[in-house]
């Protein structure tokens, strides 16, 4: 019984990864850069969430939506402000003001919210299930996280694969240049997956503070790190290798933590990256990509 | 043209933002009041803690609590005929920021320290007060890192060995379990400290350790695994000897996995009932280590309750006590050893290491509290229980 409830709390820890994971593989896949302000979106996302559960007292369907709404647009502006300027500067330039962004985000926060940390209320009332005789419970927190995943993962491959936009954001991630000479309007098509990125990165915050309730202006950075690591486990750039990457890093953290030793779970998690990294230097999904000189 | 202009802008914002930051948290270092203008002679007494952050109850406590017993001198004649001044800074309980704060206090003339609060940041800072002879007393940070070495630092609160020894004791004779699991900081001395006693002392007195399990500070908000190998080897009693933010996931994540043993936090639980949004119904029944209890009945304690109440709002907690303590120990050694604020640092520093081993002193936190030259003190702990959202002391 014990393996099956660290396997679930795992799923529901890598289903939150994944979903942060999205944010920084997309953001990569088509404006071929790290977005490293994208864990700080997260804080956000929860702090809002919270502001409005706490503060106006709205039911938690509308806190999120209300989250959703404004880190989309936050997305959208800090896109339009740090990153388009620097399209056609180096990768280097773009990542260090991506790093620059990510700490303004979090003294903004610092001095808004201040840095007392809050206990934050489970958006998901519902208790969960115990099956077995009790012997195995699964929490209400850990069914929605790795459903609304896989939702989310499933609703995304379809918008790519399927729509005007998401056909353009693949033109775009092919060949930026090429996808211009046939009409396609490029920075919109980044903004947009800036948008649907930081989107995400509201119910990923909701939802991740839902599970480990406790929340600060550096709340969103080390499950940042982690779903940049689990983005690249599972080859960065592709949606379905976020989601294997993510729930991977997951069950491999609370596995380790359980069997091996809960002080070396973070060391184990990135020894198995490193080894991944050795033997496919891709990651799992990730495809060749042949430099033309 | 444009673009350059849009990157000014947002280094522009960037920057204010930093500096911003700065700036708030040096506004609420120095209350104007505090700050001793007339250039009149007094003794500078500084203080150091996390008024902001995790710890923030302890640090404001600590601050708070300080001002009302420098008040209480003050207005009574201040100590040899001199009157105090009082300076706190923030640290945010980080050892890099409590060097800051300690630079900008000898900036200001510091003296005598009363801090800091937490133990990792007291370590940063009691190596460099040894180093400029500063006599320093702080009133919580329990590590025994604190005070090695450093003849100049003494401990108001008990020390981790003597709470890690003390909590395993306590357990054992009152029968509250049988099967110990532990959780706790392995990035923390204070944790760790305390651990490892608790571990030593538990053997001697046969309570059997189930589980062990460790985190660290990059990996804090997640426990259910931890709390299910407790939960598998069946562990009845958790000892947490951690701070009280991670202690209210703990007590939340236990409650959401239907885990309920019995609680037993020591002296870094004491706050738990002011985390902003916790659920406080989760803290019944939570044992905690504690010299001091706010609903105790003498006529000191009532005495400082009422007056903190008045002044902050909200119930003291013991940290707060044990720095209003600390300045009434201070004034005592000072007075013992005859001083005027004229001495240099280095012969306060070294007429009070001498004194405080002659004090001994009655205060909130304790009957006939005395110090050893280690800078340890000795006096009794006591456990309290948190029943219907307040402490009540068991016996």
């Amino acid at each position: 019984m014990g393996f099956l409830t660290y396997l679930i709390n795992g799923l529901s820890l890598g289903s939150v990864y994944a979903i942060i994971a999205l944010g920084y593989t997309m953001v990569y896949g088509i404006a071929k850069m790290l977005n490293f302000a994208h864990g700080d979106v997260i804080m956000v996302g929860a702090y809002l969430v919270f502001m409005c559960m706490s503060n106006t007292g709205s039911p938690a369907i509308v806190s999120i939506v209300i989250s959703i709404v404004c880190c989309t647009a936050l997305g959208m502006i800090i896109e339009k402000i740090a990153y388009k300027p620097l399209r056609r500067a180096t990768n280097l330039a773009v990542l260090i003001t991506a790093i620059g962004v990510s700490y303004f985000l979090q003294n903004m926060a610092l001095l808004i919210f201040g840095s007392n940390p809050v206990s934050f209320t489970s958006v998901i009332k519902w208790q969960g299930i115990a099956l077995a005789g009790g012997q195995l419970k699964i929490t209400g927190n850990a069914i929605i996280t790795i459903i609304t995943c896989l939702i989310i993962m499933f609703a995304l491959m379809w918008f790519v694969k399927n729509t005007k936009p998401g056909q353009a954001m693949r033109a775009v991630s092919e060949d930026k240049d090429a996808a211009v000479l046939m009409g396609i309007n490029v920075n919109a098509t980044i903004s947009l997956t800036f948008a649907i990125g930081s989107g995400l990165a509201a119910i990923a915050g909701a939802l991740l503070c839902s599970s480990y309730p406790s929340l600060t202006p550096y709340t969103g950075s080390m499950p940042g790190i982690k779903a940049f690591t689990a983005a690249v486990f599972g080859g960065i750039g592709s949606i379905p290798g976020a989601l294997i990457g993510g729930l991977l890093l997951g069950i491999i953290e609370i596995l380790a933590k359980a069997y091996i030793s809960s002080q070396l779970a973070d060391a184990i998690v990135f020894a198995v990256l490193i080894i991944v990294l050795l033997v496919k230097p891709t990651g799992i999904l990730g495809k060749q990509i042949k430099e033309k000189v | 043209m444009k673009k350059r202009l849009f990157s000014l802008g947002l280094c522009a914002a960037m920057a204010a933002s930093l500096f911003a930051g700065c700036g708030n948290n040096s506004s609420s270092e120095v209350s104007p009041e505090n700050v001793d203008t007339s250039g009149e002679l007094t003794w500078r007494i500084g203080g150091i803690g996390p008024t902001t952050g995790g710890a923030a109850q302890y640090g404001q406590g600590v601050m708070n609590a300080i001002q009302i017993a420098v008040d209480e001198v003050n207005a009574a004649g201040g100590i040899n005929g001199y009157q105090i001044s009082f300076n706190f800074q923030d640290d945010e309980a980080d050892p890099q920021k409590s060097v800051n704060a300690y630079n900008t206090l000898k900036d200001w003339g510091m003296q005598i320290l009363e801090g800091t609060v937490t133990s990792g940041a007291c370590a940063a800072v009691s190596a460099e007060t040894y180093n400029d002879r500063i006599f320093q007393l702080t009133p919580s940070a329990s590590s025994t890192s604190v005070t090695e070495g450093h003849d100049n630092t003494f401990q108001i609160c008990f020390s981790d060995p003597n709470q890690g020894t003390v909590s395993a004791d306590y357990i054992a004779e009152n029968a509250l379990g049988t099967k110990i699991g532990i959780i706790y900081d392995s990035s923390d001395p204070y944790s760790s400290g305390v651990y490892q006693n608790f571990a030593t002392e538990a053997t001697n007195v046969g309570l059997e350790i189930v589980a062990t399990e460790a985190f660290t500070a990059d990996n804090k908000t997640d426990f259910s695994t931890q709390l299910q190998k407790c939960k598998d080897a069946g562990a009845d009693l958790l000892f947490l000897p951690f701070y009280y933010t991670e202690g209210s996931i703990v007590l939340t994540q236990a409650n959401q996995m239907g885990y309920a043993p019995t609680m037993f936090g020591v002296d870094g639980f004491d706050g738990l009932l002011g985390v902003e949004n916790f659920d406080v119904s989760l803290a019944e029944g939570v044992y905690l280590l504690t010299p001091f209890a706010a609903d105790a009945e003498d006529e000191a304690t009532q005495s400082f309750v009422s007056k903190y109440e008045e002044q902050f709002g909200g119930t003291p907690n013991q940290f707060a006590a044990d720095a209003y303590d600390g300045v009434y120990i201070i004034k005592e050694a000072l007075e013992a050893a005859d001083l005027t604020p004229e001495a240099s640092n280095e012969e306060i520093c070294e007429a009070l290491i001498s004194a405080i081993q002659n004090v001994n002193y009655n205060g909130l936190t304790g009957e006939n509290m005395t110090w050893n030259a280690a800078g340890e003190v000795s006096k009794e702990p006591k456990a309290v229980i948190i029943q219907n959202g307040g402490y009540v002391s068991v016996q």
